[in-house]
């Protein structure tokens, strides 16, 4: 598990984040509509909300899957509450601003409750239980006719300020970095400090008399609240909402988003997200494709083979493969002495729910954490 | 030194113990049976303005509506216990259940067309018990060579890596659905149970097909066969003691990798029967797959991961609360019943954390 640090700033990492965020504040100017509208902010919203995932998984050891759920209800909430006619939905027509609260109240109680009820299990056991969550949420809005029924809620206005797509994508671009700040800073706050130490070793943090139950369920809560924002943006983007897209298969989608950026890093959230948009995009447009008979009809298939290479390669996903080739570059620099000392720690992936391997030195914790499928290959079954 | 953390971990996840546990357990528990109590009392006497009529007035109604249930029941059964023979001895999270289900399902009526020799407008009478039969075999069969196949080539080397694997299973899932949809096709396909079985009897007035207790009848089956295979085998009881402790049955020289294997074969040849059986009951399309995992995971979250006896419990719990939640609630507010289903998976959680029979650990 990567050490979770706050920004810090004349580090290196801040010098390339603010490199990367003036990128993307000029992106409008050079890009096309097409590109900032179709790819760009949909990579802000999808981001923020796999960043919710990473959230849980890195702070608490909590793998979500009921994140896309959050992003649902909240935009089927904002689109019952802001409609005045319609022949779907509640039709409550209230002002802007309140439907936004309205939709982000709803969400943030209902992640409450249900991170109360998921309070107790953790691991594997998280993963499934909300994924039931996710499934039979999206059974209850294509059921229940009077807040969407199978059909959705349609024609749902944007508000007026962000009518341009370009406004729309900076209101993204804006929301991700203060959730992408703010994830970081969170972990040197008592809250956050503490929330990781439950990931680590919760007997041992009940036994200090730290509340389990409440650090995860409080977690959960604030990871339903930002990914409501992200369900905000994303119905003012579609216009629509309907059950379908809040479905397994787009819950799964945004697993994989978070799975392909990696699961340890903030950064791969949104690295995912436009991967994904990327390939959506444009695969259809690279050469050879239709000789090779991948039609963009099999994107699914070239979805699920690159999620599948990436977890055996490195659950760490496309950020952990990357840092996998800086460590082994360094590697091939350094002395062997601290080749040894890598070779002997145990490194954490994804699948581990034990503590952070016991290396304080950053060089060899970083050493460590490359040679996850080189540990794993020989200790089969052996590591439980 | 991770080995130990990792299971201690495991041990107590549930790791929120406070001073006050007992009593709010007990008021739980006290809660889920008055809760239970009241729902019998609506069901028997009080349920006035549903389709279904209170039971003491229509008893036939709540014969066949618990007939239903119990019959839906077997089908979960038999596609959960997989899942969770899969879970109990490897801790793997098989997110491909559902495919392996559909797989099966998809293959299996290709089979029966070419047997019967017509693609389309199948009926019963066509149908012998062999027609039925064979197909089964065949696709459980693929399923749990495709299930071996991916436990020998992805899950192996990273047994204990509970969420990499869960993730890796996801995957294949994704490529599995997506590669279905481009062999079979996206319209509803349907199973043609064997004209043997495919009769109505009558129960207080109401037609009942056989063919939902033949389903029940092959459930307990394979609920019979597990138990036997499990209890009273000495691979049963190497597959249980490896469930206890994987390293010490290691240890005494039981060549662990060769039971798992096994073990998983059997669990995809169970997704794939269940795939059978559920599209001669309601017929097999795409998204069946993740309906079905769906359906696994709710049966082992109520019954506890891993417990046999638990799959047996949760798929009845599921079921009836299936059938009877559309036919008890107030006929305009039928579309509430999927709710009921969250409110069985709530109270169940909030009194046992871990499910029914589920251990923690």
């Amino acid at each position: 598990m990567t050490r979770l640090t706050p920004l810090r700033l004349r580090s290196p990492g801040t010098v390339v984040l603010v490199v990367v965020l003036v990128l993307l504040f000029l992106l409008p100017t050079v890009s096309s509509t097409f590109f900032v509208d179709f790819v760009m902010a949909r990579t802000m919203m999808l981001g923020l909300a796999a960043a919710t995932i990473v959230f849980l998984s890195a702070y608490g050891g909590m793998i979500s899957l009921a994140q896309l759920l959050f992003f649902g209800i909240a935009g089927f909430m904002y689109g019952n509450a802001v409609l005045e006619s319609g022949a779907r939905g509640l039709t409550l027509g209230w002002p802007g601003w309140v439907s936004i609260v309205f939709a982000l109240v709803v969400t943030t109680v209902v992640a409450l409750l249900l991170g109360a009820l998921a309070s107790r299990t953790t691991g594997i056991y998280y993963l499934m239980l909300t994924l039931v969550y996710g499934v039979i949420g999206f059974y209850v809005f294509a059921q229940v006719v009077p807040i969407s029924g199978p059909g959705g809620v349609t024609s749902i206005p944007r508000p007026e300020v962000l009518a341009d797509p370009v406004r729309l994508y900076y209101a993204g671009l804006v929301l991700s970095v203060i959730a992408y700040v703010g994830f970081r800073a969170l972990s040197v706050t008592p809250f956050g400090r503490s929330l990781q130490g439950v990931r680590d070793d919760p007997v041992r943090m009940a036994s200090l008399g730290f509340n389990v139950p409440l650090h995860r369920m409080l977690a959960f809560t604030l990871a339903g609240f930002v990914a409501g924002l992200a369900g905000l943006l994303n119905v003012w983007w579609n216009g629509q909402i309907d059950p379908a897209s809040i479905g397994i298969g787009p819950t799964l989608t945004l697993l994989i988003i978070a799975v392909i950026g990696g699961m340890s890093r903030f950064e791969g959230a949104w690295v995912g997200a436009f991967v994904y948009l990327v390939a959506n995009n444009y695969m259809r447009d690279l050469p050879l494709v239709d000789q090779l008979g991948i039609t963009e009809a099999r994107f699914n298939t070239i979805i699920g083979l690159l999620v599948l290479l990436i977890m055996v390669l490195s659950p760490e996903g496309l950020v952990g493969i990357f840092e996998k080739a800086r460590a082994w570059w360094q590697r091939a620099t350094l002395t062997p002495t601290t080749e040894a000392a890598s070779t002997a720690t145990t490194s954490t992936g994804v699948g581990r729910s034990g503590p952070p391997a016991t290396a304080d030195d950053p060089a060899a914790d970083t050493a460590a954490r490359s040679d996850t499928v080189a540990h794993d290959s020989p200790r089969e079954g052996t590591d439980r | 030194m991770d080995a130990q953390s990792t299971q201690s971990a495991l041990l107590h996840r549930d790791g929120g113990v406070s001073p006050s546990r007992g009593a709010l357990e007990l008021t739980l528990t006290w809660g889920g049976r008055v809760l239970g109590a009241l729902v019998l009392a609506w069901v028997l006497v009080l349920a006035r303005g549903t389709s279904a009529g209170p039971a003491i007035e229509d008893p036939g109604r709540f014969l066949v509506t618990l007939l239903d249930g119990v019959t839906f029941a077997g089908l979960l059964f038999v596609v959960a216990s997989g899942f969770t023979l899969i879970f109990g001895l490897m801790r793997t999270v098989n997110m491909a259940h559902g495919s392996l289900f559909l797989l099966s399902a998809f293959i299996a009526i290709r089979v029966q067309q070419a047997m019967v020799g017509k693609t389309r407008n199948i009926e019963s009478a066509d149908v012998g018990i062999l027609d039925w039969i064979v197909p089964l075999l065949v696709g459980a069969s693929i399923a749990a060579v495709v299930g071996i196949v991916m436990q020998q080539l992805f899950l192996r080397w990273n047994q204990g890596q509970e969420l990499r694997q869960a993730l890796i299973t996801l995957a294949i899932s994704v490529v599995l659905a997506d590669q279905m949809l481009r062999e079979f096709g996206g319209l509803a396909v349907r199973m043609v149970w064997p004209r043997e079985v495919t009769h109505f009897i009558e129960i207080f007035g109401s037609r009942y097909a056989t063919s939902r207790l033949f389903m029940l009848a092959v459930a307990i089956v394979v609920g019979i066969a597990l138990w036997v295979w499990l209890t009273r085998t000495r691979m049963g009881m190497v597959i249980r003691a490896g469930v206890d402790d994987e390293q010490m049955v290691r240890a005494l020289g039981i060549n662990i990798t060769l039971v798992f294997a096994i073990t998983f074969f059997v669990g995809a040849f169970l997704a794939g029967m269940g795939g059978v059986m559920g599209a001669s009951f309601a017929g097999a399309a795409t998204g069946a797959d993740g309906d079905w995992l769906l359906n696994s995971l709710v049966v082992v979250i109520i019954g506890g991961l891993g417990s046999i006896k638990g799959a047996v419990a949760g798929s009845l719990l599921y079921g009836l609360v299936i059938a009877f939640s559309p036919a008890y609630l107030p006929s305009s507010y039928t579309f509430y019943s999927i709710i009921l289903t969250f409110v069985l998976l709530a109270v169940v959680l909030a009194v046992r954390p871990n499910g029914l029979f589920g251990r923690a650990g």
